[in-house]
């Protein structure tokens, strides 16, 4: 069965100034019919641009190549109607901030029936029940109030409840999900979540979910694709991503977390900090801050390699990582030992 | 036994009046020792930034004392004198490193101000103490010369720490500090906290909503909900044995391994 979004070597410049910035260099992935994918990283890594591209909202100016393929269609070359018709039915974005993505002046009811009354050419009030409906689909109980207030008296949680309905809406195939709850409190957070995984479930739909948060992908997507400046440098199954990360990148980050369980004598922090395609060294983007790095790693450009994983639920699957020493480091990854062993003993 | 360096008791505040009338903070009493380290969590609306402004003298309490080594400093300074020396006090730290700092200042001119403004010395003390504070919070001279604008949102925050030290005060807020950070940076800003405090002595007043941050960091801890304290003790106590059902579906809702956001959200 071929995948519901492919994403190919796919290549984003932005322009700023007289220059062209690379933001994601050669990302490639892919989102089955009902799954959800997480995209993990932190600032400057292009989870947003990936996401971005994907809805074809990058701003004016920017230069892609690759390939983006919708079912049988290349997102790349829409154009006109077929884009529209793309944006509106095929896949729907729900952003961070909720309150900066509604009509402050407009009511509830309008911000949920206008595409359903532009896209759907039903009428006002099959679209008003539908937005009832729909409402009362997230757990907003009062629906008939909630539609004619306006989005300053909902709270960050219900008006990202309210964000969740206007994607649905149009029962996407895809949902594109940027950082959905990273500003909501955390039991907020839980609820909003609940709501997503329910309605995604109900309606069959696939997920691309950008966060920083790894325990929160971890429990959240069924594989994950964590990418540092631009690119793609590991993907595996979700649950998978704690216990045997691939990439040192990835280990870096699941060890410099603190654990909630139990305080650290110190916290393994990764020495410098993120960085951006274009800005990246040459040889491994990494390098500079991996602890396990060598000189091949600063010369070479490290090519994604697949590797077996073990898993308890089951066969072994496959994962990814973008480490010249991906193999010889396995299961290594996560040994509190500061310095690489191999270096240690020359 | 001596005083708590800091005495907090029955601190209120309430905001409008009438029918419109909100209690932010209702009777929050904490206590933080010499070189102590609490930690204040809750969600938006808990009132744990209110309590902190009022801690600093930036809001005026509705009720309640605030006492700082026995003397009351309940009311916000009424002079720049009384400002000056409550500096020497308590120092804060606030969550955002991008609008916490002048953006036309240096980092080095930026911290030269604050530490002319409370010590008399001349002009190679202050260039030797500025160096000192870069050197402790792990800026380079680069750095010292640059604008806020040339650097990360980590660098910055780590200029906003070295600000407040610069004062030398004995305890300091931090609200929300390490909440915009990467992971790996926010890690680097972690261990760095837990240095000065093992080097220089200095009490902590740490709010978050991050439990996990909380439990690197605070000896002891105080959970707020709508402006009162919901539980407080020993943080391992408060995280692993919950006693109030609030502080358990706070643990509970937090994301990790085994973590069902669907069973989380019907306990509710």
């Amino acid at each position: 069965m071929s995948p519901l979004l492919s994403v190919e070597d796919l290549t984003v410049e932005l322009r700023v100034g007289d220059e062209m910035r690379t933001v994601l260099k050669n990302v490639s992935f892919s989102v089955e019919a009902g799954r959800t994918v997480g995209l993990v990283g932190e600032s400057g890594s292009g989870k947003s641009m990936t996401v971005r591209s994907v809805n074809r909202l990058l701003p004016d100016g920017a230069k892609t190549s690759g390939s983006i393929r919708f079912e049988d269609r290349e997102v790349l070359d829409l154009r006109g109607e077929a884009l529209r018709s793309y944006r509106a039915s095929d896949v729907a974005m729900i952003f961070q901030d909720a309150r900066a993505h509604t009509n402050p002046v407009r009511r509830i009811g309008d911000f949920l029936t206008e595409s359903l009354i532009l896209n759907g050419r039903v009428g006002r009030k099959q679209a008003t029940a539908t937005a009832s409906e729909l409402l009362e689909a997230v757990g907003i109980h009062d629906a008939e109030r909630r539609l004619r207030q306006h989005p300053h008296e909902l709270s960050g949680g219900l008006l990202q409840r309210v964000m969740i309905a206007a994607a649905v809406a149009a029962r996407p195939k895809l949902i594109l999900a940027d950082e959905p709850t990273t500003a909501l409190d955390v039991t907020t957070q839980a609820e909003v979540m609940a709501i997503l995984m329910r309605m995604q479930r109900e309606y069959g739909m696939a997920m691309l979910f950008i966060t920083h948060d790894l325990e929160l992908a971890g429990s959240v997507c069924d594989e994950t694709v964590v990418l540092y400046a631009g690119e793609v440098v590991e993907s595996q199954r979700a649950e998978q991503l704690h216990r045997d990360p691939l990439h040192p990148y990835t280990a870096a980050l699941v060890q410099a977390r603190p654990d909630i369980r139990q305080r650290a004598e110190r916290l393994s922090a990764v020495p410098g900090h993120p960085t951006t395609a274009y800005e990246a060294p040459e040889g491994c983007a990494f390098a500079p801050r991996c602890r396990f790095a060598q000189d091949r790693c600063r010369t070479g450009t490290p090519q994604l390699v697949r590797l077996g994983t073990a898993s308890e639920a089951g066969p072994g699957g496959t994962g990814l990582s973008r480490c010249v020493r991906a193999e010889e480091l396995r299961g290594r990854l996560l040994s509190p030992d500061t310095t690489d062993t191999e270096e240690a003993r020359r | 036994m001596t005083a708590p360096l800091l005495q907090v008791s029955g601190l209120t505040k309430r905001f409008g009046s009438g029918r419109n009338e909100a209690v932010a903070v209702a009777d929050v009493s904490f206590d933080l020792a010499e070189g102590g380290s609490l930690g204040i969590v809750g969600e938006s609306g808990s009132g744990k930034t209110t309590t902190a402004r009022m801690v600093m003298g930036l809001e005026r309490p509705s009720a309640g004392s605030i006492r700082y080594r026995g003397v009351d400093r309940s009311a916000p300074p009424r002079s720049a004198r009384e400002w000056k020396k409550r500096g020497r006090e308590i120092q804060i730290v606030f969550q955002d490193p991008y609008t916490s700092l002048d953006r036309r200042q240096t980092v080095g001119e930026c911290l030269a101000e604050v530490v002319r403004l409370h010590f008399p010395m001349s002009r190679g003390e202050v260039r030797d103490r500025v160096s000192a504070l870069a050197d402790m919070v792990g800026l380079d001279d680069r750095q010292l010369q640059a604008l806020p604008r040339a650097l990360s949102g980590g660098q910055r925050q780590r200029v906003a720490i070295a600000r407040a030290l610069a004062a030398e005060p004995e305890v300091l807020i931090l609200d929300e500090a390490v909440s915009a950070l990467d992971v790996s940076i926010q890690a680097q800003i972690l261990n760095l906290l837990a240095d000065i405090r093992a080097e220089r002595g200095i009490g902590f007043l740490f709010i978050s909503h991050d439990l996990a941050v909380i439990r690197q960091i605070c000896d002891d801890t105080i959970v707020m909900r709508y402006g009162e304290v919901v539980e407080q003790g020993r943080t391992a106590d408060v995280l692993d044995r919950p006693q109030h059902p609030y502080t358990r579906l706070l643990r509970d809702s937090v994301p990790q391994e085994g973590w069902d956001p669907l069973a989380s959200s019907a306990k509710r």
